[in-house]
């Protein structure tokens, strides 16, 4: 919803070490969950993170999850879906050039950054999307590779 | 002044080769066979601008547009479907130029094709001789003649950038398979500093730079104390130690037009004292290219600022005058096919 997404781009910092604290918490959880049940609880732990991450930032699933280095903004918000935005066509009030009734995702990328401790991850370039992934969980991918950091 | 002329000729003639079409040595400390890479290199400030491709299959359409700026820019951009309209393609456009011995800039956007297409397309223009390359995300389909029409973004400007130099660093497609002979392009992306986040735009420069860019063509700068102000900071960052920075300038025929492009054409911005300067003007189409070349001479004064790219959208016969009235060339003649007289060996 877009104004639960503002919120969290408002408060990123506050997102940022939320996430650090539960996010060790759900992969510990699933790496136990898919050693016993393998991958019979795939679908709904996908539901899980769809409806949470959709709820808090209108996540759209593209299983290459971004968040922590985008300002909590996710890129594929942004009608071109630029991963390392923003284009150049920025309305003079921070409003999309497509969609002029919603904020540019990656003005708001850019304000939540600066208030998050790792901020400046996102400085670093963005590799373009793995298009398979389009609908698969990030946080099983990083149980499964047995990874803590995104 | 033909004497001048003449002697351009001449030593272009040794350095260029007799047929206009003929590829150059690739000099080094260069990444492409190239004329504009040259100019950029040898510290010269350089003009560019942008042809607006015909909506026709008419090649001799094509050199006619380009033959107007004969004399006045060292490159041309050719677009890529821009405002999303559909027009002949950049690559076609470019290899017709390039064939003349012109110096284009293959436009590239996101907006249309996905990974496989934009590597072919670029093998295939270095194949026809292009040199340059300018990585762009592309407007959104809704803003041309088709809105309909599926959107791609399968990349964007940062990463189309590195792929392109993927391919020309690493001899390699994005998916490791190699390549026999690379394409030995220039490399260039696009920024707009004029629109919000204004402050973070000189960090997406610096990322654009990180992905590959070696060169820069920005917006329409229509607003020196923004530029100014931006230009410092990249200085200081050191990014224009690391790429050549060219800027926009336009020229605006109204105020009518202006306060239409402002509304309607994305990322445009015009300051209202240049409103203002156009609707108080006996003569707007006058002081329209009389700004521009203010703006030009100040560009050339900017620290940082590596030349300007002039886009003059239906004003194009005007190019030559306002880039002779600016003065930034200091005299000299960028190359161009008629400059080259066969003098050689004589």
């Amino acid at each position: 919803m877009y104004r639960f997404r503002q919120w969290s781009v408002k408060h990123s910092r506050f997102m940022e070490g939320l996430y650090n604290f539960v996010n060790p918490a759900i992969l510990v959880t699933l790496r136990g969950v898919t050693k016993v049940f393998g991958k019979k609880l795939d679908k709904p732990i996908i539901a899980a993170e769809a409806g949470l991450k959709g709820l808090l930032f209108d996540c759209q699933m593209c299983g290459n999850c971004a968040l922590s280095k985008t300002g909590m903004s996710c890129p594929m918000n942004c009608p071109k879906t630029l991963r390392n935005g923003p284009c150049g066509g920025v309305r003079a009030n921070g409003m999309c050039e497509v969609k002029p009734e919603m904020q540019c995702v990656w003005v708001a990328a850019w304000d939540g950054a600066s208030r998050m401790k790792g901020g400046e991850a996102i400085k670093s370039i963005e590799h373009a999307v793995d298009h398979r992934d389009k609908g698969t969980s990030t946080w099983l991918k990083l149980a499964r590779e047995e990874k803590t950091d995104v | 002044m033909s004497e001048v002329m003449q002697d351009n000729s001449v030593q272009d003639a040794q350095e260029l080769g007799t047929n206009p079409g003929d590829p150059l040595p690739q000099l080094s400390g260069h990444v492409s066979h190239g004329r504009f890479e040259r100019v950029l290199r040898a510290g010269q400030f350089a003009v560019t601008t942008e042809i607006a491709p015909p909506d026709s299959a008419d090649p001799e359409e094509v050199l006619r547009r380009a033959s107007l700026f004969d004399g006045y820019v060292d490159a041309i951009n050719a677009t890529d479907g821009s405002g999303a309209h559909c027009h002949m393609s950049s690559l076609a456009v470019c290899a017709i130029l390039t064939r003349a011995g012109y110096s284009p800039i293959l436009q590239i956007s996101c907006r249309d094709r996905n990974r496989i297409a934009i590597q072919g397309d670029t093998l295939g223009a270095a194949a026809l001789g292009v040199c340059n390359a300018l990585c762009l995300s592309g407007d959104d389909v809704g803003a041309g003649d088709h809105p309909e029409a599926k959107p791609v973004f399968d990349l964007d400007s940062i990463s189309l950038t590195q792929t392109l130099k993927v391919l020309r660093d690493e001899s390699r497609f994005l998916s490791g398979r190699k390549l026999d002979l690379a394409p030995k392009l220039f490399i260039g992306s696009s920024i707009n500093p004029f629109v919000p986040p204004i402050h973070n735009r000189v960090d997406q420069l610096a990322k654009k730079i990180e992905a590959g860019a070696e060169y820069i063509q920005s917006q329409y700068c229509f607003d020196m104390d923004i530029l100014k102000e931006f230009m410092k900071r990249a200085v200081d960052m050191g990014l224009t130690e690391k790429s050549y920075i060219l800027i926009g300038a336009g020229v605006l025929p109204s105020a009518k037009t202006a306060k239409w492009m402002r509304e309607n054409v994305p990322g445009v911005h015009i300051p209202d004292a240049i409103i203002k300067r156009l609707e108080g003007a006996d003569k707007p189409q006058r002081e329209g290219r009389k700004i521009c070349t203010e703006i030009m001479q100040q560009l050339k004064e900017t620290a940082g600022v590596s030349g300007v790219h002039l886009m003059a959208y239906r004003q194009e016969k005007w190019v030559g005058d306002i880039v002779k009235k600016s003065g930034v060339l200091d005299g000299r003649t960028p190359w161009a096919p008629k400059n080259l007289k066969i003098e050689l060996g004589t």
